[in-house]
């Protein structure tokens, strides 16, 4: 122990996504991850929560201005009897609109212990420049 | 810290919990797509824990993503188990700025007791993906056994 006193971590509830229109396109509870975005003058960085996710079981795909986050949970087998329980398990799905800022084909992505952090590099054109006056 | 005590007594509250339960079960129902009726009670105290069993051992989970497996510490008695740990956020730096902050740091502790006593000198801990699992078998006297029925 410090002594300062550190925060308390509180506990957030999962969101669970709920189907909008008519049924839900996949099988299976989906929730939305907790994200932090930070903007540098270099790049964009989204830091999501995705505990529990293998890292071929992210999808990232971006199109028309969206970037498109979704991941995959395995169950446990079914030999474990769930006996208590306060959260439940799913997938993660979550999408945020990109502008053509991004250099999408150097977005670039790395998993660590249950978090994405996902690199959106900003376009060579969109970088502040100094520029000198001769 | 938050104890989770185990009652199968018979007295009101045991009653009146059992009633609570059978109601969340009943909502959840009506709403297949928010967990399928499985019963989920609310978290109080980070990280919300899943506890299951298979007869043998029982597997707690806890989901704790950015949580660095070494800086988390688990303790088991008999008949609890303790959770400590912290998360920590990497710090953005002085040119950058937030555009969006949903995730928070922290210190944790967390402690349950255990519906049977485990063998404590067994217990199995690992962090996998942001997500701490915990096993811990049975302890001898809690296991069940078959016994010979003798003619006399």
């Amino acid at each position: 122990m410090t002594t300062k006193e550190k925060k308390e971590l509180e506990v957030a509830e999962k969101k669970v996504i709920a189907p909008t229109a008519g049924e839900p396109t996949r099988a299976g509870v989906m929730y939305t991850p907790q994200v932090d975005i930070i903007e540098d003058p270099e790049a964009i960085v989204l830091f999501a929560d995705l505990p529990g996710v293998k890292r071929d079981a992210v999808g990232i795909d971006v199109r028309d201005g969206v970037l498109t986050l979704s991941a995959t949970v395995e169950p446990l087998p079914s030999t474990w009897q769930p006996m208590y329980s306060e959260y439940q398990v799913g997938g993660y799905e979550r999408r945020f609109s990109v502008s053509d800022r991004i250099d999408a084909e150097k977005i670039n992505a790395k998993l660590e212990n249950g978090v994405l952090r996902l690199v959106l590099p900003k376009a060579e054109a969109q970088k502040p420049r100094k520029v000198k006056v001769g | 810290m938050a104890l989770i005590r185990w009652r199968t007594g018979n007295d009101v509250i045991s009653q009146l919990d059992h009633l609570q339960h059978e109601m969340a079960n009943l909502m959840a129902a009506y709403q297949p797509w928010a967990g399928g009726g499985a019963e989920t009670f609310r978290p109080e105290v980070y990280p919300p824990l899943n506890i299951y069993d298979d007869g043998e051992t029982f597997l707690v989970r806890a989901e704790v993503p950015g949580v660095d497996p070494k800086v988390i510490d688990v303790e088991a008695t008999a008949d609890t188990v303790t959770i400590r740990g912290e998360r920590v956020l990497p710090e953005a730096g002085n040119n950058a700025s937030y555009h969006r902050r949903e995730r928070d740091s922290g210190q944790f502790r967390r402690s349950l007791t255990l519906p049977k006593p485990v063998d404590n000198t067994k217990v199995v801990a690992t962090c996998t993906d942001g997500v701490l699992e915990l096993r811990l078998p049975y302890a001898e006297e809690a296991k069940r056994r078959k016994i010979t029925v003798k003619a006399s």
